[in-house]
Formats: structure tokens, sequence, C-alpha cells
């Protein structure tokens, strides 16, 4: 399957990297059969680029690897950036051990109903885990292990470990979207870059606020990785199967927003968004018409849900600092207070708000990582799939085109039968049967991509609602054990607070 | 404007100070009270079997300054150098509920009807604790003031009790007559006078070291508590919005789905009713009695300082008399000053003793008192977060 991946393309080059649409096409009915070799795939890849040896760290081009946020035309995909500039409020404390992660995705086989083709057998367990920092200074970076556990034929082994920076994920997304997104298919983007989270990791400050952004980001990674996989088609993308498998990959230089690539991107964004602005298209179809506005007030409401987490988030970050700070300060006034059984009960207290500080501090890592986040992949989610519903707009712009093409094409071949030039009568009935040909791909390419799209949308929203209800439980339940310890807590000190006497 | 009349839970919502009412042949509470723009009109509910007073059972208005007048005349009367001055309460503040009603009307366009509902029941929640706390702060100082054997019988005390009609003239005239004297046993607790005077009693040596300790740690603690009950309401307030936006989102959604969501914005909204109340609660036992004792304590403060004062009056008095008996004029005088002095120092020593060990008695009694009902409280609020939350998850995980 190798070769059907298309190099990256050159600086200057100034063709669409979309492969043809028969191709994809092929892609996707051949990947519906056995898998054929998948270790072939994995195996070429290996060989293919002799200047890749998987992360490497001198590569000056990684200045900006990390450094640079695209420029974005489109709506935007921005996840504002929660407290890498920290609040005032926080203040590092001891570095505290990161939560133990937060499991959002339910793996479990048997709690999925679904009927669509693989679903019954979806078994596939992956982790991102271990970030390790490697080199030194602005060139460092992280790297990450990808474990992949899994009983699923396509994969030559049950257990794959490999190991990934945030460029591979980058790229991988890439190859995903380039190949996949023109068809109607929704895929899932990949966490956004971060300079001021980057950059501390590099230089090197072991504070407690870069120790989260590497955990914020490894989360992130995760999920990812776990939301593309759910995909069945792209579970199935050789792309996917290399990345999860293969120990060296190809280094994604494409991802970096400065090189020729990137900057193929950022006018390819640009065309897109004149395109969407001129294109009228003539919507036959009510159910578009609906989905689409739809998830235009999702988007809006989304938006406004997310912030309100994450104020949330913030706000109880603050009180379990200004608990922590008042628990210390009730200590101080019970060591100053003469009379020996309410000084006991003031320390008492001030242990007791020094736990209390600690749940709160949980309790807002559970905020964090089971909706905030959760919100904000949604968020971005929702940005792929009216970027979808574009690409469904391009088709018909396309087909229509075609059409118009096909119409001048007779006219001038009606022309020419009138002037009686044989040869060149010739070209324009070939040109014709030509141009007849696409308008019939035309046609057919905006009815596949209209189906496609009905079934990513139903996909999408059966998924949506599953892990919204489940991430509530689970976010409620985490309130539940908060409210238990509270109730523990206070009720040790209530004989304390009687004793005074 | 609003006018709040006391409800049956007043005996909960009462006194960082101990309760005060025991003797029954003077009883004073605050029922009632009215604000109008920027003045707070309380009702003084007296009940009473003393005979200096001319009824048995009446009611009266005073405004705050009434309050501080009363405060202020009594600070200056020498006779109660010695005594524990109880603290004048402070001056109600209405800023926050002012302020959101501001933001209330300013974005009140821009506000779904049942956003705006909900932010104008905040406003008066948040008006309606304001509210308690103040009465709480002025019906204690009355308290205090009717519970102690001296201060009860004070004139000023009477008039202010009794007089039925409006004190802003006596008010005045009441200042005029204090003038200069004023300033002298007004000016708060000097610590450097205090801590500079050699002390030869034991008893007060300990208490100024205790006081001018825990005084800062009071006020720290105070501080600390303000801003961790400010997060509460804070987070309190994020609820509500997520609730909200829950909602919005809900209304778009014409499934089974809608049910849930709408089941999910309805806990947010109960949580934030929930957090509101442990918020309120807290500040209400611990923030306020540590606010309470802060002044509390500063008021000890100024005993300490008076009768340091008086100390050092005495002292110069020795000198003066040294001196005269030197240049054998005026001892006599001096000599008299020299007793008087003496006979001052030591009445401020006796009182002062007498009314620092009660007043620690007090105020570990308060603690007590308040600690364990916040306790209680955080317990309840908690049993109720958790029965609340469990049921939820029930009918979310059934649906």
């Amino acid at each position: 399957m190798s070769e059907e991946r298309e190099p990256p393309p050159l600086p200057g080059a100034a063709q669409t990297v979309f492969p043809e649409p028969q191709d994809a096409e092929d892609l996707f009915v051949s990947a519906a059969s056995a898998m054929e070799s998948p270790e072939a795939a994995c195996l070429s890849a290996e060989d293919i680029s002799p200047s890749s040896n998987g992360p490497r760290d001198d590569d000056p081009d990684d200045l900006f690897a990390e450094a640079t946020e695209e420029v974005s035309l489109d709506s935007p995909e921005r996840q504002p950036i929660l407290s890498d500039g920290p609040s005032p409020a926080i203040t590092p404390v001891t570095p505290v051990m990161i939560s133990p992660r937060v499991d959002v995705f339910d793996r479990s086989p048997d709690q999925d109903e679904d009927e669509e083709e693989n679903r019954d057998t979806f078994d596939i367990q992956i982790s991102v885990s271990d970030p390790e920092k490697v080199g030194d200074g602005m060139n460092a970076y992280m790297v990450y292990k990808v474990t992949t556990k899994t009983s699923l034929s396509i994969f030559s082994r049950d257990e794959v470990c490999v190991k990934r920076r945030f460029s591979d994920f980058l790229g991988l997304y890439s190859k995903l979207a380039s190949k996949y997104m023109h068809m109607g298919y929704i895929v899932p983007p990949a966490p956004e870059k971060s300079i001021v989270g980057m950059t501390k990791v590099k230089v090197g400050k072991e504070d407690l606020s870069s120790v989260e952004f590497v955990e914020k980001r490894r989360s992130a990674l995760e999920r990812y990785l776990l939301r593309t996989v759910k995909h069945p088609a792209l579970l199935k993308d050789p792309d996917v199967l290399q990345f999860l498998e293969s120990s060296e990959l190809p280094r994604a230089v494409s991802t970096q927003a400065l090189s020729g690539a990137g900057i193929l991107r950022m006018v390819n964004k640009a065309a897109d968004a004149v395109n969407k602005m001129t294109i009228k298209m003539n919507e036959s179809d009510a159910w578009f018409e609906e989905k689409q506005q739809q998830f235009e007030n999702l988007d809006v409401q989304l938006r406004k849900l997310h912030a309100s987490v994450e104020s949330l988030v913030c706000h109880r970050k603050e009180l379990s600092v200004n608990t922590a700070s008042f628990a210390k300060s009730a200590a101080m006034l019970g060591n100053s207070e003469d009379h020996t059984a309410l000084s006991r009960a003031l320390s008492q207290l001030a242990e007791v708000e020094e736990k209390i500080d600690q749940l709160h501090q949980d309790q807002s890592y559970a905020d964090f990582y089971l909706i905030s986040e959760l919100l904000g992949d949604y968020v971005r989610l929702i940005t792929a799939v009216k970027g979808v519903f574009d690409q469904r707009m391009k088709a018909w712009a396309k087909w229509q085109d075609a059409q118009v093409m096909l119409q001048r094409k007779r006219e001038a071949e009606a022309k020419l039968q009138y002037a009686n030039k044989p040869d060149k009568l010739q070209q324009a009935t070939d040109e014709i049967r030509e141009w007849e040909g696409k308008v019939q791909q035309g046609e057919r390419d905006f009815e596949q991509i209209s189906k496609n799209i009905r079934r990513e949308v139903g996909r999408f929203e059966k998924d949506r609602v599953k892990d919204f209800r489940v991430v509530i439980i689970k976010y409620l339940e985490s309130l539940v054990h908060t409210q238990q310890q509270l109730i523990k807590y206070w009720e040790a000190f209530l004989p304390e607070a009687k004793a005074i006497a | 404007m609003t006018s709040i009349s006391e409800d049956s839970d007043k005996e909960k919502v009462r006194s960082v100070s101990v309760d005060l009412n025991n003797d029954a042949s003077l009883v004073i509470d605050i029922p009632d009270a009215l604000c109008e723009r920027d003045k707070v009109k309380f009702t003084i509910h007296i009940k009473t079997t003393l005979s200096s007073f001319q009824k048995s059972e009446f009611s009266v208005p005073r405004q705050h300054e009434d309050f501080i007048w009363l405060h202020d005349t009594i600070v200056e009367t020498e006779e109660y150098a010695g005594l524990i001055i109880p603290p004048a309460p402070p001056k109600p503040d209405f800023e926050g509920p002012r302020e959101k009603m501001h933001k209330l009307g300013e974005g009140e366009s821009s506000m779904t009807k049942e956003e705006y509902a909900k932010m104008k029941q905040e406003l008066e929640a948040e008006y309606l604790a304001v509210f308690k706390k103040t009465v709480q702060v002025h019906e204690v100082f009355l308290q205090r003031l009717s519970s102690h054997p001296m201060f009860r019988k004070d004139r000023n005390f009477q008039i202010f009790l009794e007089y039925d009609q409006d004190l802003t003239v006596r008010r005045k005239n009441a200042k005029e007559m204090f003038g200069g004297f004023f300033k002298n046993m007004v000016k708060s607790a000097d610590e450097v006078l205090i801590s500079g005077v050699k002390e030869v009693d034991e008893f007060f040596e300990q208490e100024k070291i205790f006081l001018l300790d825990y005084s800062s740690k009071i006020k720290d603690a105070t501080a600390k508590a303000e801003k961790m009950t400010r997060s509460h309401k804070n987070v309190a307030d994020d609820y509500n919005h997520i609730s909200g936006a829950m909602n919005s989102i809900a209304a778009d959604n014409n499934t089974a789905f809608k049910k849930h969501l709408e089941k999910c914005a309805e806990v947010f909204e109960k949580l934030r009713k929930l957090e509101d109340r442990v918020a309120s609660d807290q500040e209400l036992k611990l923030t306020e009695l540590l606010r309470y004792y802060t002044r509390d304590i500063q008021a000890a403060k100024d005993l300490l300082y008076r009768r340091a004062r008086a100390l050092a009056d005495y002292e110069n008095s020795n000198k003066t008399l040294d001196k005269a008996r030197l240049k054998g004029k005026d001892i006599a005088q001096a000599e008299e000053n020299q007793k008087q002095c003496l006979r001052k120092f030591d009445k401020l020593s006796e009182s002062g003793k007498k009314e620092l060990t009660s007043f620690k008695a007090r105020r570990v009694v308060a603690f007590r008192k308040n600690l364990i009902e916040m306790t209680e409280l955080e317990i309840k609020h908690a049993k109720n977060s958790m029965s609340l939350l469990q049921g939820s998850i029930e009918i979310l995980n059934s649906n």
C-alpha cells in the first residue's frame, strides 16, 4: 500500500496533494477486503527514507517544529490555552503527582451496542505514556511511548510499543486529512501546537505548570489516537497502522508551519476560504441544510459551555490554593492561642482544611480531564464536521464546473461542424467525451460524498451522545467521591470541636 | 427599598458571640430592618423589667450612625477605661449587591429571560446575606452592652434605647462636649507604648504578649477565610453558567438526549444552590467569627493601652513628686496627683484582669459554638450533595 502514499510535496509544488478520487475509492474498497501483508507495508516504510531515524535531535528545523501556530483562515480551530500563562492564583506548590490518568474512553467491547461492520470486534487498546525529554535547549522535544494492544488481525502483533514525538502525530493527521476529508470522512483533528507550553518544557523548567502541560498533551494525544482508530476506515488505513506499529517513522517535516508544505497548506486554506464565499450551492437536500445549521448552533453552544467549564477549573484551583493558605493561617492562629483545648482544635481545623485543599485540587483535575478537555475536543471535531460539509460543496462546484465545461465543448463542436474542419472536429469530439466522463464522475463523487457524510454524521452523533453520557456519569461520580471525603473529614473533626472546654 | 423580617431560624443566624440574652431583666433584639438608598434603619425591640425604663416593652428605630455615637460616648467615658468596650459594628456594606444590580441592569438586553431571572434570584440571595450579617453584628453590640453589669446602667445607653425621637440632634451636642478628650481615649492601641512599658504584673505581661501576637494572626486568618469563601462563591457561579449552557444545548436537541441534557442542567443548578449555601454558612460561622474577634481583640488591646498609659502617668507623677520634694515646692499637690494616678492604675488593673479573663472564656465558648455549627452544616450540605448526585446518577443511568 505504500506505493499509494505520495511523498511530501516539494516546495514550490503547486498541485494539491489529494490523490484522484478513483484511487481513494480503491483504497477504501481494498481495505474492506482482507488486508494484504500489513507487514509488507511496515517493512517498506522502514526501507523508504534512509534519513529517518525516528526522532532526531539535531534537526535545525526543529526550532520551528512545535513553535509556530498555523495561520488559520477558516473558522478558527483554536482551543483556548488553559493556564499555561498561569493565573496569578496558582502558586507552584510542592510538585504534586499529576492525578491518575482519567479514562475517558470506555474500551470494554460489551459497551458498544453499535451494529456497524466491525464494531462487534472492536478490540483495540491504545495508551500514550512515559513522556521523555530528548535533547536540550531549544532543540529539545518530548517523546511518548505509544502502546497498542489488540486482537485484530490487521495488526501484525498483539502488542506493539513505539516511540513517537508530537510532530509524528501531526503528520499522521495531515496524511489522513488529505486522504479522506475530501471524501466526506470526519477525520479527528490532532491536538494543537502550543508555543508557550513547549518552550517551557524545552527550557527545562521543572515546575508544576510544565509538568501539567506534558500531562495535558499526553492525554490529548491518547484521546486523538483512540478517536482515530474508532473510525472503521481510518483503523485500516496503512498510515495509521504504520504509525502504531512501525518502530521508525519518516520525519514529518511537512507539519512545520514554515516549511514548503506548511506554506502550501496556508495557501490552500486561503483558497478554500475564498471558495466558500463564492460558491453558492443550490441545496436540493433539506437534510444537509438542516444539519449544517444544527452544527453551526452546536458550535456556538459548545464553545460557551467549554468556556464555563474552563472557568470552573480555574476557580476550583483557586479554591484549593485559598483553602491551603487558610489552613496555614489557622495553624498559626492555633499556635498563638493560649487556651489549650481551643489551640488544639484550631490545629485540627488547619489539618482538615489542608486535606480539603488537596480534595479540591483533585476535583479540579477531574473537572479538567473529564469535561473540559472533552469539550475542547468536540469543539475541534465540530470544526472538522463543518469542513466536511465544505468539501461536499467543493465537490458540487467541481461537478457544476465540469457541466459548464461540457456545454462549452459541445458548443465549440457545433461551431466546428459548421465551419467544416475535420481534424479539429475529431479533437472536439474527443474532448466532449472526456468532459462527459468528468461530468459523470463529478456527479458520482458528489453523491458518494453526500452518502458518506450522512453516514459519518450519523456515527458522529451517536458517538457524541455516548461520550457525553459516559463522561457526565463519571464526572458526577467524581463529585460524589469528593463529597464522601468531605463528610469523612468533617465528621472526624466534629468531636474535636466539641472537645473544646 | 427592602424590608427584611427575621424568620424562625434566627437563633441559628445569631451571635458570633455567646448567647447574651440570658438575663431576662433586659432583653434586646433587632427583629426588623429597612434599607432605603444609603441608610439602614434598624428596629430595636426591648423587653425589660428594670424600673429605670419607663415602659416594659417597646421598639425604637435607629440608624447605624446612632450605634457609632453610642460606642464613641462609651469609649470616651473615663469610668469605663478599665473595661473592654464592645467593638462598634461595621458600616453596612451593600457594595456587592449594588454592583451586581448595576450589572444586571446593563446586561439585561443581552441575556435570555431565564438567565435574567436567575441572576435576579442570585442578587436577592446576596442582598439577604449582607442583611443578615449586618443585623447580627448590630444586635450583638447591643446585647454585649445589655448583659454587662456596668454598661447596662450607662445613661447614654438608656437614651439610645428609650429616646423616642431622632437621635441626630443629641448626637451633635454630645460630640461638641467631648471634643479633645475624644482624641486621647479613642486613639487605637499604641503597640509601641504597650510593648515598651515595663510590666511588673505577670498576668498582664502574658496577656500583652498573647494579644499582640494573636491579633496579627487572627487578622490574617480573617483575610484568608474571606478569600476562601469568595472562591466557593465563584465555583457556585460557574455551576450556574454551566447549567445555563447545557439548557441551551438541550433546547436544540429533540431526542431522548434532550431530556438527558435537561436533567444534567438541573443537577448543576441544584449543585449551585448547595455550593452557595456552603459558602454563605462558612462565611457566617467562620469568617464572621474571625472578623468579630479581630475587632474584639483590638478592643482588648485598647484596654491594655489605657492601662499602660495610666502606668506611664503614674510613673510620671512619681518623678514629679520627687522633683517637688527636691525643690520643696507643691509637694502636697504632687502627692495628691501621685495618689490619684496610683488609684486609677490599680482600678484599671483590677477591672482589666477581670475583663480579660472573662474575655478569654467568652472567646473560647464562641469559637466552640461556631466551629461545631459550621462543621455540622458542612456535613449536612455534603450529605445533601451526595444524595442529590447519587440520585441523579441513577436517573441518568436508567435513561
